[in-house]
């Protein structure tokens, strides 16, 4: 599974508060209309990047905070195809897998690399990211066959609806 | 050769044994949600298509992030757990009954050497009676709802030894932001953390639940602790089986600190990050609006008490709000009296609720307020107006702080405790 994005390149510690505030999440239960908030307190012109089919490149502890579940959804929404970084809190990863957004850990030398707006290409079943501009790129441990096939099916829910079973059904990891 | 957590994930997964780095499927011994996730939940439920828990039993239901509710959308919410719960023949803790993170325990839902999944990021917490037990988001909440099992990434653990004993008016809470203030905030992401060492040994079980409860202020994942002698006595008022699980002699750590307790003092956390920790004495002086004493970090009986020793027969300066975590404790401390002593002293006791910890209600702050509060974040706009701030500390600190409006050391009141 093959995904091209175009780098958005932001910080350390990005917090689900940062990515979709509080104050939003019980305004609309529509995720879709989220979307015109999202990273609204760093950049309320982030949201026209990410929409053209953006891969974010962050650094540490993406995604820190509570473990609301609408900011990796806002962000699949709002165009995010993938997000690279440094490391990944721990809720939100699991979050994003259930989404059926990808998130791909990179060596902090690699991602000081990459520029925004950079064109990337990550190859989820081989392992790796390319940066198509530069022409160089890095290993990353591929995803366990089960949480690609849930990627691949775009979240846990619509796997879960076209196979009414769930990958690990009937077998032990 | 293996953790504790190494332990529980193979038990509960069906494998003889696990390594750090393995996936598995584990069985669910018991899944929560609460007012602040519940609803969320049930709607990833509703998107799976499936419409039965897995087991009654053992999905467990919590009205206590703004209970009683300061709200009719609240009120709606609150509304439709109570029809679901119903619907499904799942037990609610409505309005009153307290904190999940209190109530689960007391209430013999935690067993040594389960799994334990809830919708709510200090789930942790109950690591400190030998649990594995992990915060998760609303579809792993579902999802652990409607089949009792879930995927996980068997974590490392990193070991922090803490020996020696904690000096008078140095409390478990001033341990933990010790050891925040070394391991700092994200690292302990994606691993999980034991505490070994003769003080957490011969720790009460308020102060482990309070060492527990803050893992996840450090990213971590669990925080499962061996059972000690204090724990398996409470333990054994509530449950009848125990199999705790102990770690290998021989188990593999991915990294290990040293603490010697005795030399530790009485600590704040400076907003906004819980890892900005400074001795109280650097910071005392400072003028604060307002004490918050609870949560599910600090609102046991071994902190009321503590505050009952360093305000009986005086007067508070600011307002101070004191809020047990459950029930249990509210009467406990009716019944020791310790209400009463406080209420004179010039506190405010609520009933049990998370209350101002997430500024929900009973106490929000105002425009530039300070607030010295025990429970766990002190992020930027937590317990009201975005320019208010919120220093954490122990049940002691709070309540010296309470009798003189300013951020005081509590060991000048030491002789009382
Ligand atoms: S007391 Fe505070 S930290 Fe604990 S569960 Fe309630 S809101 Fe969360």
């Amino acid at each position: 599974m093959k995904i091209t994005g175009i780098a958005v390149k932001l910080g350390n510690h990005i917090n689900t508060d940062l990515i979709i505030s509080g104050k939003h999440k019980y305004r609309t239960q529509v995720i879709s209309e989220l979307t015109k908030y999202v990273f609204e307190d760093l950049d309320p012109k982030l949201k026209d990047k990410l929409a053209i089919g953006s891969v974010i490149v962050a650094g540490k502890n993406f995604g820190c905070g509570s473990s609301r579940e609408q900011a990796p959804r806002v962000l699949k929404a709002a165009g995010v195809r993938a997000i690279v970084a440094e490391s990944f809190a721990r809720i939100f990863f699991r979050n994003s897998v259930n989404v059926g957004l990808p998130t791909i850990v990179v060596n902090l030398e690699y991602i000081r690399k990459i520029k925004d707006g950079d064109s990337l290409t990550i190859d989820l079943i081989e392992g790796r990211v390319f940066d198509n501009e530069l022409g160089i790129d890095t290993k990353v441990s591929p995803y366990p066959k089960f949480i690609l096939d849930i990627i691949n099916d775009g979240g846990i829910a619509e796997y879960y609806k076209r196979f009414n079973a769930f990958p690990w059904d009937g077998k032990l990891l | 050769m293996s953790t504790i957590v190494e332990k529980i994930l193979a038990k509960k997964s069906g494998k003889n044994s696990t390594t750090a780095g393995d996936f598995v499927v584990a069985d669910i011994d018991v899944v929560f949600a609460h007012d602040g996730t519940a609803l969320l939940a049930i709607e990833s439920m509703q998107e799976l298509g499936i419409n039965k828990v897995f087991d009654p039993n053992k999905v467990v239901f919590f009205i206590d992030h703004a209970a009683p509710s300061p709200s009719p959308q609240i009120s709606n919410i609150h509304l439709a757990m109570r029809k679901f719960a119903k619907q499904q023949g799942i037990k609610l803790f409505d309005v009153g009954s307290g904190i999940c993170h209190q109530v689960l325990p007391e209430e013999g839902y935690v067993k040594p050497g389960s799994v334990i999944v809830g919708a709510d990021s200090h789930s942790v917490t109950h690591g400190a009676f030998n649990a594995f037990a992990i915060g998760v988001g609303s579809t792993d909440a579902a999802l652990a709802m409607a089949t009792g099992k879930l995927w996980f990434k068997v974590p490392e653990t990193v070991k922090v030894i803490v020996d020696g004993e904690l000096r008078k008016y140095v409390m478990a809470k001033d341990l933990i932001l010790n050891v925040l203030s070394i391991i700092k905030a994200d690292g302990l992401t994606y691993e999980a953390v034991e505490y070994h060492g003769s003080c957490i040994k011969n720790m009460g079980v308020d102060g482990r639940m309070t060492i527990a409860n803050m893992a996840v202020e450090m990213g971590a994942k669990a925080s499962p602790m061996e059972l000690n002698e204090p724990t398996e006595l409470w333990l054994k008022q509530r449950i009848d089986v125990i199999e705790p699980v102990k770690a290998d002699k021989d188990a593999k750590y991915y990294d290990e600190f040293f603490i010697d307790a005795s030399k530790l003092e009485p600590l704040v956390a400076v907003p906004p990050n819980v890892d900005n920790v400074k001795p109280v004495r650097e910071v005392e002086g400072l003028e604060v609006d307002q004490v918050f004493i609870g949560s599910c970090t600090n609102g046991r009986i071994e902190d009321i008490l503590t505050a009952v020793k360093i305000l009986e027969g005086k007067k508070v300066r600011v307002r101070c709000v004191v809020i047990p975590a459950s029930r249990r404790i509210y009467m406990d401390a009716i019944k020791k009296g310790y209400v009463e002593k406080l209420v004179r002293a010039g506190c405010t006791v609520g009933p049990p609720t998370c209350g101002p910890c997430i500024g929900a209600h009973m106490g929000l702050l105002g425009e530039g307020e300070v607030a010295i509060s025990t429970s766990n974040r002190n992020f930027t706009g937590r317990m009201g107006a975005s320019s208010s701030k919120i220093f954490l500390a122990s049940a002691a600190t709070a309540a010296a702080t309470a009798l003189e409006g300013k951020l005081v050391d509590p060991r000048k009141y030491g002789e009382k405790l």
